[in-house]
């Protein structure tokens, strides 16, 4: 699941945030702290992952420093779908 | 002693980090009243220097009209200098009223509320009018006070990527389960001077059952045929739900802003937005002022026809000169230049041929995407503009951007 997820956030990010002439992402790309995606524009991410998966994600978890690259984000997602069981 | 030296030094370190990141904003002092031909102090204590203004947000050249002053003083003599109260307690007069009727008839919709400014009118509707219940959708290049307000506002926020609908109909079926959503844009973007889809906007709006605000600042009594604004060019008066719109700029540039729209969203900015019910609304005299603005525009579109032909005019014989300019058909004419230091050293450099433009860089504007902001006036006459063209390009040819790509500016000024 790891490697699909992977590319699945990978290839969202890139639709949602990136202009057509930016540099391309790799997982470990730093998205917040680096500029690309700003806190507001996570809400859209995160309802994307939340429908997707079918997880809620409590906001004092998606925080910017858990959204901060695709990596962190898989490893958030993998979490809460586990818990789901 | 609160304010301490470690104090003290960690704030001249920010202040210096901003220098040296070549970020560092100064202001120019004016000594004439605010027109095409002004007087300036640059920099400070320098003697006084006579340049052409190409960069107020003065677009129908009101901002010392005779008439507008005059009212003015008769306002100032009729209504006193100040009211000392906030609107709902004594602070309104009939003028304010007044002034709210006339907005509403000009911008077409159903009710209108003043604002201290058009910053506080957008600080204040998004808390009056939505929940967390709520989604509001806006531009990415949205005006930083627009911004501010929704940060204000606890309902959700998004964004779509610069005007483009495709996206904004994502996120429309994205958040769908909302109770209410709300697109926000501004109409003309002030950075860029390009003009809001509101017409492919308001249908999507209808089609998704969403509401649409438009914050007209950089438009309001010059963009559509009679300078209704955004809506007017657009052909969608009457659709828009919330306006959000500035005195500040072309209608008389003093001061105040107002939010207009549906009759049950302005009244509920009457109960509730904070800087609607904190602070003193606009002062009488700027009210008198404004009221005269009105008249003058409704009357004749003389000065808006006049401004749209000196912008056509100025970005032509840009493009001609050989700058990269920003397209678009508003008197907002961006000259790109990228490299925050090269718009710096451009402004100064046109300074000394007697022209007043200033650059704008990041946070103002993207990182890489610093420019020279021109704005066009109904003030400019043809002569303003003949000389600034020759000074524009006279720097572009010292600097050798001129006929140069944005690739060929960034590999010899960087990014």
């Amino acid at each position: 699941m790891a490697d699909e997820l992977k590319d699945i956030v990978l290839n969202y990010v890139t639709k949602e945030y990136l202009e057509d002439d930016s540099e391309p992402l790799t997982y470990e790309t730093p998205l917040i702290s680096g500029g690309i995606v700003d806190s507001f524009s996570m809400v859209s991410l995160k309802r994307f992952l939340e429908n997707k998966y079918g997880i809620a994600i409590p906001d004092d978890e998606a925080t910017p420093e858990a959204f901060d690259s695709v990596n962190k984000i898989v490893s958030l997602v993998q979490r809460f779908v586990a818990k789901k069981g | 002693m609160a304010y301490s030296d470690k104090i003290r030094g960690t704030y001249q370190a920010q202040i210096k980090g901003i220098q040296d990141a070549g970020l560092f904003k100064q202001e120019r002092f004016i000594h004439s009243p605010q027109a095409a031909d002004i007087e300036v102090e640059f920099p400070a204590g320098a003697p006084l220097k006579k340049v052409i203004n190409m960069c107020a947000n003065n677009y129908l050249g009101l901002s010392s009209h005779p008439d507008v002053i005059k009212a003015a003083h008769e306002g100032l003599e009729t209504r006193g200098y100040g009211m000392s109260s906030v609107r709902f307690i004594c602070g309104t007069q009939d003028i304010h009223r007044e002034l709210e009727q006339k907005l509403t008839e000009f911008l077409g919709t159903e009710d209108t509320l003043l604002f201290p400014s058009c910053m506080d009118a957008n600080a204040g509707v998004f808390e009056a009018i939505l929940t967390k219940d709520d989604v509001i959708i806006s531009d990415r290049l949205v005006h930083a006070s627009l911004v501010d307000g929704i940060r204000l506002c606890s309902a959700m926020h998004d964004t779509i990527k610069h005007s483009d609908m495709g996206h904004l109909e994502e996120k429309l079926q994205l958040h769908a389960d909302k109770r209410f959503k709300l697109v926000v844009t501004d109409g003309v973007f002030s950075m860029d001077g390009d003009t809001a889809k509101l017409d492919e906007m308001a249908a999507l709006c209808e089609k998704y059952d969403a509401m649409l605000l438009v914050d007209d600042s950089h438009s309001s009594g010059f963009i559509g045929k009679t300078g209704r604004g955004t809506h007017e060019k657009c052909g969608v008066v009457g659709k828009m739900d919330v306006i959000t719109t500035t005195f500040g700029k072309a209608l008389g540039g003093a001061s105040g802003g107002c939010v207009s729209g549906r009759r049950e969203l302005v009244e509920l900015c009457r109960q509730r937005a904070r800087p609607y019910l904190f602070s003193n609304t606009i002062a009488p005299v700027v009210v008198a002022g404004v009221l005269k603005v009105m008249d003058i525009i409704s009357k004749s579109t003389e000065r808006r026809d006049k401004l749209e032909k000196n912008a056509a005019y100025w970005r032509k014989g840009l493009t001609e000169a050989g700058f990269v300019l920003r397209e678009g058909d508003t008197p907002i004419v961006p000259v790109m230049l990228f490299n925050a230091k090269l718009a710096q050293d451009v402004s100064l450099a046109l300074y000394d041929e007697g022209i007043y433009a200033i650059g704008f860089f990041f946070p103002v504007v993207p990182q890489s995407q610093a420019r020279i902001r021109t704005q066009i006036s109904a003030g400019h006459e043809m002569h303003h503009l003949d000389k600034a063209l020759a000074a524009f390009t006279k720097v572009g040819q010292k600097f050798d951007i001129l006929g140069k790509t944005k690739q060929d500016i960034i590999a010899k000024y960087g990014m």
